[in-house]
Parts: C-alpha cells; sequence; structure tokens
C-alpha cells in the first residue's frame, strides 16, 4: 500500500525535469542589444554582420558580442552608452534597406537555446511600450468601391452609349435609360463585365436601375484595405526602428499595432495615424484668385487651394503626379538651410514630371499636401465619425529648368515636418484613413516598477504560505510546499514553452494560484486527519484520504476551470494575461498537488510501519 | 458515530441560518441601495476618455496643473496624486473631439522633463463594447457553471451556487459601490475570479453533503448538512487563509495599478467564504433537499458499484 511502481516515479521525476528544463531560461537575465533587420523582403545575411561588425570596430565602438539570429543580427552591449552611440552610428552608415532598433536580448546559454529553450515574453505593462488599436474607416473604403465602379461602369456602357444619365445615391448607382430595350442591354453587359454591380433589391423602374457592390466585392474591398493598411502600417513601423513589433488584425475592421519600448509615442501616434500624400500641380496663371473669390465662379479646370496661413492660390485641375509615383523620399536641408524633401519618382512619374518642366518652363509648380482625418466624436450621446480632409499648399515655386525623377522640395515648417512627410511618402500611404480608438502606454519608468512589484508580491506571498503550511502540516506541510514550489516552477515552464505573454494581471493570476493551490492539498491533509480518527490504520488513512478528496478536488478544480477559460475568451488585455496564468496554475496544480505530493508522500511513509503521522 | 467522538469542533450553522439571513439581507440590501443610488464609479475602460501618469522629480504641483488644464478648457478633468506626491494621475472624461492625441498635446503643454509613466486612451465606443463583453463573460460563466453543477450535482445544488455567487458578487459590487473605488476591467477580472473562488468553496461542502447523505441511514437533511459544514469546517478556514495571504501581499506590495483588483478579491474571498457556509446551504435546505435526491440513477449506481 502506498507504493508507486518505479516507473511511475521516474516517468515523474522525467517530466519535473523537462519542465525545470524550461523554466531555466528565465534565470538569466538580459543583455543591452541592438537589432538589426531587413526591410521589406530583404533579409540580412553574414556578409551583413561582417560590415556591421566592420563599422562598429572601425568606430571604437565597446561591444559584447554579434551575431545572426533568425534573420537578425543582434550586437549585445555592456553598457546603454555604447548601445546608444552605436545606434547613431549603424543609423548613420547603413541604408534603408535595415531597420535599426534598440531591444533587449536574453543571455540564454547556447546549448539551453539550441534546446528551443526561451524566456517568458513581457508584456507591454512590464516592459513599457506602446499599444494601439486602430479601426479603419470603412464606410471610406466602400464609398472609394462605389467611386471605382462608377468609373468602370461608365466606360462599360459608353461603348454602345447604352444609358441615358449615371448619378451616385448613397453608396447606390442609378443609371436611366432612354429604352426598356438599352436597359435589358445594358443588364447583360452589366452581368458579364462588372458581375461585382448587382441590381439593388426594389430600385428597377421602367427606365431606370438602382445598382450595388455585391455583398461578396464589399467584404473583398474591406478586406484588401484592411490587408493593405496592415502593410503600410509595417513599413512606418520599420522606418520608426521598433524592435518585435506586433501588427496584426482584429476582427474585420481593426488592427493591433503594439510597440515595446517605444519612448516617442506622440512620433509614434502621428505616423501611425496619418494619411496624407502629395500632389503636383501647376499654378493657373492665367486667372487672378481675387477675382474668383469674389465673384464666387471658379474659372474652368482650376480650383481654389490655400496656403497653411490662409492665402488663396488658383491650381490647375489636372494632377501632374501624386505621392503613389513616389519610390524614396529623404529629409534633408536645403543649401538655404531650410528643411526639404528630396523625392525619386518611378517612370511614369518621372515622364509627367518632365514632361510638363519642358512645356512649363518659367511657370509656378505647387506642391500639395493632402491629410484626412477621421475622428469619433460624441453628438448628443451618440459616437458619430467624423472625416476631414486638408489641403494645403506648402510651396508655388517657379520651374527653373527641366527635370525628370529627382528633385527636392521646400516649404515645410520644420525639420521634424520634413523627416516625417519622407517617412510616410516612403512607407506608402493608407489605403483608407484609420482612427486609434484605443491607446495604453506604459513608460520605462513604470515596467520596471510593476516587473519588481509583481516579483515581490508572488515572493512574499509565496513565502507567506510557505511557512504557514509548514506551521500547520509540519512534515506534510513540508511535502505541499515542495509541491506549491514545483508548481510554481511548472507555471513558469508552461508560460516559456507557449511563449504566452507574461503581464501584471498575469503576475496577480500566479499569485492567486499560489493561494489556491494548496488548497487540493489542504484538502488531502484533512481528510488523512479524519480518517485517522476513525481508523488506527495510518496506511489506510493516508491511501483513502488521497482517495476521497480527489472527486472533490476535480470537482471545485473544473468549476474554476470553467469560469477562467469564460475569462480567456471573452476578455482583452488585462482578463486576458490573467485567465491565461490562472488556467494554466489550476492545471498543473492538479498534476503537483496530487500526483508529485503523492509520490513524495509515498516515499516517506509507503510501506513502512508508522506509528505516528507528523500532519 | 458523532462528531463530538472525532474532536471535531461542532457548531450549529445550520440552527443560526436565520441570523445569517437576516445578516445577508442587510448586505444585499445596502448593496444593492447603493449601487441604485449611487452606482459604480467607472474607470475610463468602461466610460471612455484619456488617462496620464505623470512621474516628477520633485512634489508636484496639482493647483498649477489644474489651472493649466483648465486655461486650455480641457473639461472634467481630475488631477490628483498616485502612490505618492511625485506621481500625479489626471483623468479626463470624452472630449467634445475625443481622440488619442488629446494626450500628446496635454503632455506637451505640461511642459518639459516630465517622465510620462502611463497614458490610456480608450474610445467611446470601445468603452461601450468593453462593458458589453464584460457583462457577457460574467453570464456565460455563470451559466456554464449553472450547467456543471446541474449536472455533477442535482439542479437545487446549481441553483444554490448560484444564490451563492450572486449573493458574493452583489456585496462585492456594493462594496465598490459603497466606498466609489473605481471599477475597471482589472476588477471586473477579480470579480470574475471572485466567481471561481466562491464556487470552489460551495462545492467541497456540497460534495461533502452528498457523501454524507450517501453514508448515512439518517433522513433529516438539517444535521447531515450541518455535519457536512463541521467536517469541511477546517479546511476551508485554511484555504481562506492561504489565499488571503498572498492576497493582502497583492495589495500591500503589488503597486497601485494592482491595489484595486487586490482590494476586491479580498473583499471576495472573505464574502465567499461565508456565503459557502451560509448562503449555499441554506438555499438547498429551503429547496428541500432529501435523501432520495442523491441516491444515483440505475446507470451510475452500476459504475459506483464497479469501482474498487
Amino acid at each position: 500500500m502506498n507504493h508507486y511502481a518505479a516507473w511511475k516515479n521516474l516517468l515523474i521525476v522525467f517530466f519535473l525535469f523537462i519542465l525545470g528544463l524550461y523554466a531555466l531560461p528565465n534565470l538569466y537575465g538580459s543583455d543591452l542589444a541592438i537589432q538589426i533587420s531587413g526591410s521589406g523582403n530583404y533579409d540580412v545575411s553574414e556578409r551583413d554582420l561582417d560590415k556591421i561588425n566592420d563599422t562598429l570596430s572601425d568606430n571604437g565602438v565597446d561591444f559584447k558580442s554579434i551575431s545572426l539570429e533568425d534573420k537578425n543580427v543582434l550586437v549585445r552591449f555592456n553598457d546603454s552608452q555604447s548601445q546608444l552611440s552605436s545606434k547613431a552610428i549603424l543609423k548613420d552608415s547603413l541604408t534603408r534597406n535595415y531597420v535599426v532598433a534598440l531591444n533587449l536580448a536574453p543571455s540564454i546559454p547556447q546549448w539551453l537555446s539550441n534546446l528551443g529553450g526561451k524566456a517568458m515574453s513581457l508584456g507591454l505593462d512590464l516592459r513599457g511600450g506602446v499599444h494601439f488599436l486602430l479601426e479603419v474607416d470603412m464606410n471610406a473604403v466602400t464609398a472609394m468601391a462605389v467611386d471605382r465602379y462608377y468609373n468602370e461602369l461608365r466606360a462599360a456602357l459608353r461603348k454602345d452609349k447604352l444609358y441615358k444619365k449615371i448619378r451616385k445615391e448613397d453608396n447606390l448607382l442609378f443609371v436611366s435609360f432612354k429604352s426598356e430595350a438599352l436597359k435589358n442591354e445594358a443588364k447583360k453587359v452589366i452581368k458579364e463585365d462588372l458581375p461585382d454591380l448587382v441590381v439593388a433589391e426594389g430600385s428597377e423602374q421602367e427606365l431606370e436601375i438602382g445598382l450595388e457592390i455585391s455583398a461578396a466585392a464589399q467584404a473583398d474591398a474591406k478586406n484588401g484595405a484592411l490587408k493593405q493598411n496592415i502593410t503600410t502600417l509595417r513599413n512606418r513601423v520599420n522606418e520608426l526602428g521598433v524592435a518585435e513589433p506586433i501588427i496584426q488584425q482584429q476582427g474585420t475592421e481593426r488592427i493591433v499595432v503594439q510597440l515595446p519600448g517605444v519612448q516617442d509615442t506622440a512620433r509614434a501616434k502621428e505616423i501611425l495615424g496619418a494619411v496624407a500624400t502629395i500632389e503636383f500641380r501647376m499654378v493657373d496663371e492665367k486667372n487672378d484668385v481675387q477675382t474668383a473669390i469674389q465673384s464666387g465662379k471658379t474659372p474652368a479646370g482650376s480650383k481654389i487651394y490655400k496656403f497653411k496661413d490662409g492665402r488663396p492660390l488658383l491650381l490647375k485641375s489636372n494632377v501632374i503626379t501624386t505621392g503613389e509615383n513616389i519610390v524614396d523620399a529623404s529629409s534633408s536641408m536645403d543649401e538655404n538651410n531650410q528643411p526639404s524633401v528630396s523625392i525619386v519618382l518611378d517612370s511614369s512619374g518621372g515622364r509627367s514630371m518632365l514632361d510638363t518642366t519642358k512645356e512649363f518652363l518659367g511657370y509656378r509648380m505647387a506642391v500639395v499636401f493632402i491629410e484626412n482625418q477621421v475622428e469619433t466624436v460624441m453628438e448628443d450621446g451618440v459616437a458619430v465619425k467624423k472625416r476631414s480632409k486638408t489641403q494645403d499648399i506648402i510651396n508655388a515655386a517657379t520651374i527653373q529648368g527641366t527635370f525628370s525623377n529627382r528633385f527636392q522640395i521646400t516649404g515645410l515648417d520644420s525639420a521634424r515636418e520634413a523627416t516625417n512627410l519622407a517617412l510616410l511618402l516612403r512607407a506608402g500611404s493608407l489605403s483608407a484613413p484609420v482612427e486609434i480608438i484605443e491607446e495604453r502606454t506604459i513608460g520605462p519608468s513604470l515596467g520596471a516598477d510593476n516587473i519588481q512589484k509583481g516579483l515581490i508580491s508572488v515572493l512574499v506571498g509565496f513565502g507567506l504560505v510557505l511557512i504557514f503550511m509548514a506551521w500547520r502540516y509540519r512534515v506534510f506541510g513540508l511535502v505541499a510546499n515542495l509541491a506549491l514550489t514545483l508548481n510554481l516552477v511548472t507555471i513558469i515552464s508552461i508560460l516559456s514553452l507557449i511563449q504566452a505573454t507574461l503581464t501584471l494581471p498575469g503576475i496577480a493570476g500566479i499569485v492567486l494560484t499560489v493561494g489556491m493551490a494548496v488548497d487540493a492539498n489542504v484538502l488531502i491533509f484533512e481528510r488523512i486527519k479524519e480518517e485517522m480518527r476513525s481508523s488506527k490504520n495510518i496506511q489506510k488513512a493516508i491511501s483513502s484520504g488521497y482517495e476521497k478528496a480527489l472527486l472533490t478536488i476535480a470537482d471545485a478544480n473544473i468549476t474554476t476551470l470553467i469560469a477562467s477559460i469564460v475569462l480567456f475568451s471573452f476578455g482583452t488585455g488585462p482578463i486576458k494575461g490573467f485567465a491565461v496564468t490562472l488556467t494554466i496554475g489550476i492545471i498543473t496544480s492538479m498534476f503537483t498537488a496530487i500526483i508529485v505530493s503523492r509520490a513524495i508522500i509515498n516515499l516517506i511513509y509507503g510501506g513502512k510501519k508508522v506509528e505516528e503521522l507528523a500532519i | 458515530m458523532s462528531l463530538r467522538s472525532l474532536n471535531i469542533p461542532v457548531i450549529d450553522f445550520v440552527g443560526k441560518r436565520k441570523f445569517a439571513l437576516i445578516f445577508s439581507a442587510i448586505l444585499l440590501i445596502v448593496s444593492i441601495a447603493s449601487l441604485g443610488l449611487q452606482g459604480l464609479k467607472f474607470g475610463i475602460d468602461f466610460t471612455g476618455g484619456t488617462l496620464i501618469e505623470l512621474g516628477y522629480e520633485k512634489t508636484a504641483d496639482l493647483e498649477s496643473i489644474r489651472t493649466k488644464l483648465a486655461e486650455a478648457e480641457y473639461k472634467g478633468a481630475n488631477v490628483q496624486y498616485f502612490g505618492s506626491d511625485t506621481e500625479v494621475l489626471i483623468q479626463l472624461e470624452p472630449q467634445a473631439t475625443s481622440s488619442a492625441k488629446l494626450s500628446s498635446s496635454i503632455i506637451r503643454m505640461l511642459g518639459e522633463g516630465i517622465d510620462v509613466r502611463r497614458v490610456e486612451f480608450v474610445g467611446p465606443k470601445v468603452g461601450e463594447e468593453l462593458t458589453n463583453d464584460g457583462g457577457l463573460a460574467m453570464l456565460y460563466a455563470l451559466i456554464g457553471i449553472l450547467i456543471y453543477v446541474a449536472f455533477r450535482f442535482e439542479y437545487r445544488f446549481a441553483l444554490g451556487s448560484i444564490a451563492a455567487i450572486v449573493h458574493d458578487v452583489i456585496i462585492t459590487l456594493g462594496v465598490f459601490s459603497i466606498l466609489q473605488i473605481e471599477f475597471d476591467l482589472t476588477v471586473l477580472a477579480a470579480i470574475l475570479a471572485v466567481i471561481g473562488y466562491s464556487l470552489n468553496d460551495t462545492i467541497v461542502v456540497f460534495d461533502r453533503i452528498r457523501e454524507n447523505f450517501l453514508a448515512t441511514r439518517h433522513v433529516e437533511p438539517e444535521p447531515i448538512v450541518n455535519e457536512a459544514l463541521n467536517q469541511t469546517l477546517s479546511r476551508t478556514i485554511m484555504t481562506s487563509l492561504t489565499t488571503l495571504l498572498v492576497l493582502l501581499a497583492l495589495f500591500y506590495l503589488g503597486g497601485e495599478v494592482i491595489n484595486s483588483f487586490a482590494g476586491a478579491l479580498i473583499v471576495g474571498v472573505i464574502i465567499g467564504t461565508y456565503s459557502s457556509i451560509y448562503v449555499a446551504s441554506s438555499m438547498i435546505l429551503a429547496l428541500g433537499i432529501s435523501k432520495e435526491d442523491m441516491l444515483p440513477s440505475e446507470k451510475e449506481k452500476k459504475e459506483i458499484d464497479a469501482r474498487p
């Protein structure tokens, strides 16, 4: 009685050994590091490693090690000063094919990381960083799709002069016809050429039909906009230089962006949410802008634009080229020490720029900065999305000579504005406006505080429970304490293995599990005590104590498990972090409190003649 | 064999259940009254708005911060010390144009050299969703538990445990309402953990009640329930104490962010311990539990017989 077969004990030891092994990486600290990765499709290679090594050595920087890990070059440092100065050096010397970011690199020994050992990943509330939830303006996506189909529809029906008039109304396209025959002909053409347009229910009249975009095509357009925005956001984040960013789709219209370690959150906000581009237009020199304003009549083919300070100017409606054609942009200071952006256009943009500058030598060309914004405002207690579009002329200068795909634009307010504009032009534009609907930023100082406080409360809480259990249950209490310690190791090991993110509420979950995990042992021990009062056979008391308590423990834990799984599936942010550790803790506590503690009790008392139990 | 001969303290819990009923009723009435009259002080997770935590080198001048905010016409700004007098918490209700940029402009306005410890912005729509999701999570947890307990025990036990849970949740919420402690997402997580904890306790007692019903020839439910309560008493107290120990560690050492979380759990654990002794068992007695209800069906009987 009270004896586990040797294979059973060995299996338990084996399990605990494996779990202990994978908890081990968390004991090693981390190094200050710089992470260099390729942006876009470029992957860094051994050659880059050598180049970086040479650059740093040439500049006399003292670093600990340099290595190529998971398509990243990691340079580890002994102090933060050499880390920061190296970042500046590398940023200057490397081209924009590389992302240079500050990072913390775990200093796990080679043999352990070869076995796949990884430390727990810390949440933003522990390491500091920014969490954004962005919402894509899907109404704008639909509106843009309607515009596109409007043009396609016109083109498709124009061939045989099928339609009389096409107008847009509430995302519907109404087409009117001269005769029923033409209408039927048009319907056939639409069905063949534009299958994504369907006749809206109840909209068909004798000589008119209303078309809407099919649900599938709308979903495609929205999904496409979301995916494209994610790509653009990823480019922008790469430009910001963030190590291990997370950019993920959430639901059908939201994007989560997490940037660990970002300190300048104001800039991150400006860059991520900006839907900005530029356009090049010729100035309408033939007409006077003041007359246009006074008469209220804008000359045909022109439009009134304003400078940032409010000065109006008439610009031609035809666009020479836009931000879409820009392949590279960088900010610098021009010869007059004014902030400027150097631009490189693609071939079609370059060609139209060359044609324009040849034709209009001596005339003025304007650069228009366009920004779309969407904000949620409260109107009578209801959240309403408000869109705004600003179009400012940033510069209108006389064309001095012909140029094609390389030139500079000036007229920006500050160097900061020039850097941001260059970055946005490089990273590409968002296909639809986005709005930040949730932000959670934790500064590095609070993150460090949280780690320290979390650690202390776990240790103190854990210590108190250990003392209390040893005092109350003596030898059995010590066994329970061992089981509890192993439970803590197991939780950490599983969190590391599945690479779940540890957050402050997660630590609270671990602390709570420590308190609740002893419950199983308390149930067993109290039961053994009871059994001993009714029977003199100590061995039998131990075994029936364990057996009778088992069902109760299972029932109690399963109900708690239900609650924590519900928490996990419905919770967001802090709730989820708490639920993860609680769920894992409940499951592992069953293993350690029942099986492991039984194995130890068996080893101590099993098969021996015991006069008295220290319980 | 009587309990007295086993050196187990015999307390007449069941006989005192009238007093417990009155006590619970008072707590519930006070809680519900407070929840109805002044409600919960919801944090920005649910109301939407902006929260900024700043760290100053020296003692921060709250008045000057308030004046600056008032001059810039930010409505409904609440400025207070947070943890110590070098740390300041600024909370703003949703503004006419509420956007993530608000916090940046406030931080810029307050000047250079301030350590930005925390910024939270929750848009109005998100706040609404979080409230709905939170309510749903609570509801689903209750339903899931109800089904499991009804399946494992009997419907009266399920009702008894739900009564205990509702009792605990209302009183815990009541304490948050009376003391006007801020109710945010982490507190909601704590309330859900209280559900799990309270249930854990109740199930242990129920398990014993069922076992005792099956083990004795007595049919009177009151003494059987009372015996079960006494048998599980030392376990109930031990587990509550260990849990409270770690919670106190969290409460005092875990920092401001975790403070109200630990507070909610401390209240919940105390109330949950009380309710598993008095509320849940009183409920099943009131619903008229009897030995016949405990007898397993034919199929289950075979399974039990087959056990070693």
